[in-house]
C-alpha cells in the first residue's frame, strides 16, 4: 500500500466520520426547524421539511403566549444578574487576592466546598425563606439567588485573574499616596477587564440556562422566564403544541446561539481557567 | 491588676473598657452599637431561639417550619453580635497591653485610619458575604436542620407541630425496605450515569478534536463551527426538543429514523432502560462540543517537532497518538475533565427535562431515571416529604464536599502568597 493510498483512505475515513457527526448534531436542529413551520399543531405532524410551510406559529407565539412577556422577562433578570455578580465578585475577589484579614482562608475554603454544591437541592430552604420575606413571585428574589449562586465560584476566577497582575504596581500607587479604593478603580480594574468579561458572559448565561429555581419561585404566567415557559407550553399537553414550542425555542435558540457562537473564546479562557459549572 | 486585664474586663459590658483607656468616641461607638443591637434584635431573638429548641408548642399559634427560618436567622445574627462583641474584648484588651507598655495609644485620627485600613476588605467582601449568607449557607443550613426533624405530608403546620427527631430519618433511609431499595438503585444509577455519560463526552470529543485537527483536511472551521452548534443552542431548549424527538408514538426517531429501516418502535419514554441509553446518548451530544473546543486549543499548542521527531524514530499514527496527543491532552485538561464528572452528577435538567425522571418503576419511590438531585426535586415538589429530601440533600452535599476537598488539596490558587 502506497503512501498515497494510505492517506486517501485516512482522508475519506475522516470525513465519512466527520459528516456522520455532522448528520447527529444536525438533525434535531434541522428538525424542530421544520417543524416550526409546520402547519399542524402536533408532534405526529412534525416533519423536517413541511409540504405547506407557514408562519402561524410565529404568529400565534407573538399573539396569543406571554411569549413576548417571557423573553423580556429572561433577559432584563439576565442582565441584571450580569451586573450585580460582577460588581459583587469584582469587589469579593480584590479583597481575597490583595489583603490579608481574619477569616480569609476560612473564606476561601468556604467558597470552594459552596461552589461544588448546587444551590437548589436547598430549593425548599429557599422557598420558604422567600415566602417569608414576602419576595415570592417576584423578580428580585430569583436575580438575588442567582446573584448568590454566582458569587463562589466566579469569585475563584477573579481571584486567580487579580492574582497575576503585579503587586508592585499596588505598591508604587500606594507610595504614590493612593488610596485603598482607587487602587482598586484606576489600577486593578482596568487591568483585569477581560476576566469581568468572562465572569459577564457567565453571569449572564446561567440564568438564562436556569430552569429548577425559577419553575419553583415565580408562579404568575407573565413573570415566567423562558425556560419555564416553553417547558409548560408542551408539558401540559404533551404534543398538542409542539409546533408552537418550535417556533418559540427557534427564536431562543439563534439569538443566544450566535452570541455563543461569536464569544466561544471567551468562554473556553475562562471555563479552563477555573474550573466549570456548565 | 494590669491594665489589659482591667480593660478586657470591663469591656464585658462593650465600651466600658474603652471608656478606661480614654478612647471614649470608640468606647461610645461600641455601647451605641451594643444598645441598638439589644433594642433591635432581643425580642427577635429570644422567640427564634426558643423556636429552633422547640419547634412551637401550640397549634396553629405556633408555625414549626418558620420557627425554624427564625431560629437560623437567630443564629447568624448571634454569631455577627459575637464577633462584634469579640473583637471588642481583642480591643480594649490589646490597648490595655500597650498601656501596661507605657506605649502612646493612637489617637482619634489616627484610630480612624486604622479601622479604614483594617476595615477595607471586610468591606468589599461584607455585601457579596452576606447575599451569599443568605441564599447559599442559609438555605444548607436549614436542610441540614430539617434532615433531623419528621417534616412531611402528614405532619406540616399550620395543622400539625414538627418535632426534633434526631437520627430517624437517616436510620429509616435505611432500614426501610422501600426507601433502602430506592436510594441504592438511584445512587447506583446516579454513578453509572456519571461516569457512561461524562466519559462517553470527553471521548467523543477528544477523538473529533483530533480527527479535526489532521493538517490535510479542508473546511475544518466550517466543520467545527457546525460541530459546535449543541453547545451553542441553550440546553434546555435541546433536551426538551429531545423529548419530542424521542417521543414513543409520534416521536420522529421511532416514526421517521427507526421506521425508515423497518427497526420497530422503541419505548424510549416508557420503558427505564431505554430511557437511560436516550438520557446517555443525549448528553454525549450536548457535553461533547465543550471537549472538542478545549481539545483543539491544546492540540494547536503541542509543537510540531515533537511529531516530526517521533515520525523520524519510526512511530506510526496510533504511537503518536498513544505516546504524545492523549497524555498531552489528558494532563492539561485534567481538572477540567473532573468538573464535568461533578457536573453530571448533579445534572437535573437533563434528567427532568427530558422525562421528568421516569417512567415510573414498581417498587420504588424515585423514578426509573432519577438521579439523586432530580429525586430531592421530587420529594420536596410532588411528595412531600421534605425530612426525607432533607436527608438525602445531606448525604449528597457530604459526597460532593469529599470530593471537593481532594481536588482542593491539589489546587495550587489556594497557596497563601506573599500579600500586602
Amino acid at each position: 500500500m502506497s503512501i498515497k493510498t494510505a492517506k486517501r483512505i485516512r482522508l475519506t475515513l475522516s470525513y465519512l466520520i466527520l459528516s456522520g457527526a455532522i448528520a447527529v448534531v444536525i438533525y434535531p436542529i434541522l428538525w424542530v426547524v421544520g417543524s416550526s413551520f409546520n402547519p399542524g399543531n402536533s408532534l405526529s405532524s412534525s416533519t423536517i421539511i413541511p409540504e405547506n410551510a407557514t408562519l402561524d406559529h410565529y404568529k400565534k407565539l407573538f399573539a396569543e403566549t406571554e411569549y413576548l412577556t417571557w423573553y423580556w422577562n429572561t433577559l432584563k433578570i439576565c442582565f441584571i444578574t450580569m451586573v450585580l455578580s460582577v460588581i459583587f465578585i469584582g469587589l469579593t475577589a480584590y479583597a481575597f487576592s490583595r489583603y490579608k484579614f481574619i477569616g480569609r482562608k476560612n473564606g476561601l475554603l468556604l467558597f470552594l466546598i459552596l461552589q461544588m454544591i448546587p444551590q437548589f437541592v436547598a430549593i425548599l430552604a429557599i422557598y420558604i425563606l422567600t415566602y417569608q420575606i414576602g419576595l415570592l413571585d417576584t423578580h428580585l428574589a430569583l436575580i438575588l439567588v442567582y446573584v448568590g449562586g454566582l458569587i463562589p465560584m466566579n469569585t475563584y476566577l477573579a481571584k486567580n485573574y487579580y492574582d497575576t497582575i503585579p503587586k508592585e504596581l499596588d505598591e508604587s500607587a500606594r507610595i504614590d499616596g493612593a488610596g485603598h479604593f482607587r487602587i482598586f478603580w484606576q489600577i486593578i480594574l482596568p487591568l483585569s477587564k477581560p476576566i469581568l468579561a468572562v465572569i459577564a458572559l457567565f453571569s449572564f448565561i446561567s440564568p438564562f440556562a436556569d430552569f429548577i429555581l425559577a419553575s419553583i419561585l415565580i408562579s404568575s404566567d407573565e413573570k415566567q422566564t423562558l425556560a419555564v415557559g416553553l417547558f409548560n407550553m408542551i408539558s401540559n399537553k404533551f404534543g398538542n403544541n409542539f409546533t408552537l414550542f418550535a417556533a418559540g425555542s427557534v427564536l431562543v435558540a439563534i439569538p443566544i446561539g450566535l452570541l455563543f457562537l461569536s464569544l466561544q473564546r471567551y468562554f473556553i479562557s475562562g471555563l479552563t481557567a477555573g474550573g466549570t459549572k456548565g | 491588676m494590669t491594665h489589659r486585664k482591667t480593660a478586657a474586663l470591663l469591656s464585658i459590658i462593650p465600651g466600658i473598657g474603652q471608656f478606661y483607656n480614654k478612647q471614649w468616641v470608640k468606647g461610645f461607638g461600641f455601647l451605641f452599637l451594643a444598645v441598638c443591637y439589644f433594642i433591635a434584635f432581643l425580642d427577635f431573638l429570644n422567640i427564634g431561639l426558643w423556636g429552633l429548641v422547640t419547634l412551637g408548642t401550640e397549634v396553629p399559634r405556633d408555625h414549626s417550619i418558620f420557627l425554624l427560618v427564625n431560629g437560623v436567622i437567630s443564629i447568624i445574627v448571634v454569631a455577627i453580635g459575637l464577633a462584634f462583641y469579640a473583637l471588642n474584648l481583642y480591643d480594649a484588651y490589646q490597648n490595655g497591653k500597650k498601656r501596661d507598655m507605657g506605649l502612646q495609644l493612637n489617637t482619634l485620627r489616627e484610630q480612624y485610619h486604622n479601622v479604614i485600613d483594617k476595615g477595607f476588605p471586610y468591606l468589599m467582601v461584607g455585601p457579596g458575604f452576606l447575599l451569599l449568607v443568605f441564599v447559599v449557607i442559609f438555605p444548607i443550613v436549614f436542610m441540614l436542620l430539617l434532615s433531623f426533624t419528621n417534616y412531611n405530608l402528614y405532619n406540616s403546620p399550620p395543622n400539625k407541630l414538627v418535632d426534633w427527631v434526631g437520627f430517624k430519618t437517616f436510620i429509616e433511609m435505611f432500614t426501610l425496605d422501600i426507601w433502602r431499595e430506592t436510594f441504592i438503585s438511584v445512587f447506583a444509577w446516579t454513578i453509572i450515569w456519571t461516569f457512561t455519560a461524562t466519559t462517553l463526552q470527553i471521548g467523543i470529543g477528544i477523538f473529533l478534536a483530533v480527527i479535526l485537527n489532521q493538517k490535510d483536511l479542508k473546511f475544518k472551521g466550517f466543520i467545527r463551527t457546525l460541530l459546535i452548534l449543541p453547545w451553542a443552542v441553550p440546553a434546555f431548549v435541546s433536551i426538551l426538543i429531545f423529548s419530542g424527538l424521542f417521543n414513543d408514538t409520534f416521536g420522529a426517531i421511532n416514526k421517521d429514523i427507526l421506521g425508515a429501516v423497518g427497526i420497530d418502535s422503541i419505548p424510549w419514554m416508557t420503558d427505564p432502560f431505554y430511557t437511560k441509553i436516550a438520557l446517555i446518548m443525549i448528553q454525549s451530544w450536548l457535553g461533547f462540543p465543550f471537549i472538542m473546543a478545549m481539545t483543539t486549543g491544546v492540540l494547536q499548542s503541542i509543537p510540531g517537532e515533537l511529531y516530526e521527531a517521533a515520525t523520524v524514530d519510526g512511530a506510526t499514527n496510533w504511537d503518536k497518538f498513544r505516546k504524545i496527543t492523549l497524555p498531552m491532552i489528558l494532563f492539561t485538561t485534567a481538572p477540567i475533565m473532573i468538573t464535568q464528572y461533578t457536573f453530571n452528577f448533579n445534572n437535573f435538567n437533563v434528567i427532568y427535562l427530558f422525562n421528568n425522571g421516569g417512567p415510573a418503576v414498581p417498587d420504588q419511590n424515585a423514578g426509573g431515571t432519577d438521579i439523586l438531585i432530580s429525586w430531592i426535586y421530587n420529594l420536596t415538589m410532588t411528595s412531600a416529604q421534605y425530612s426525607k429530601a432533607a436527608a438525602v440533600t445531606v448525604m449528597l452535599s457530604i459526597i460532593i464536599v469529599s470530593v471537593a476537598l481532594y481536588n482542593f488539596r491539589k489546587t495550587k490558587s489556594f497557596k497563601d502568597e506573599g500579600m500586602i
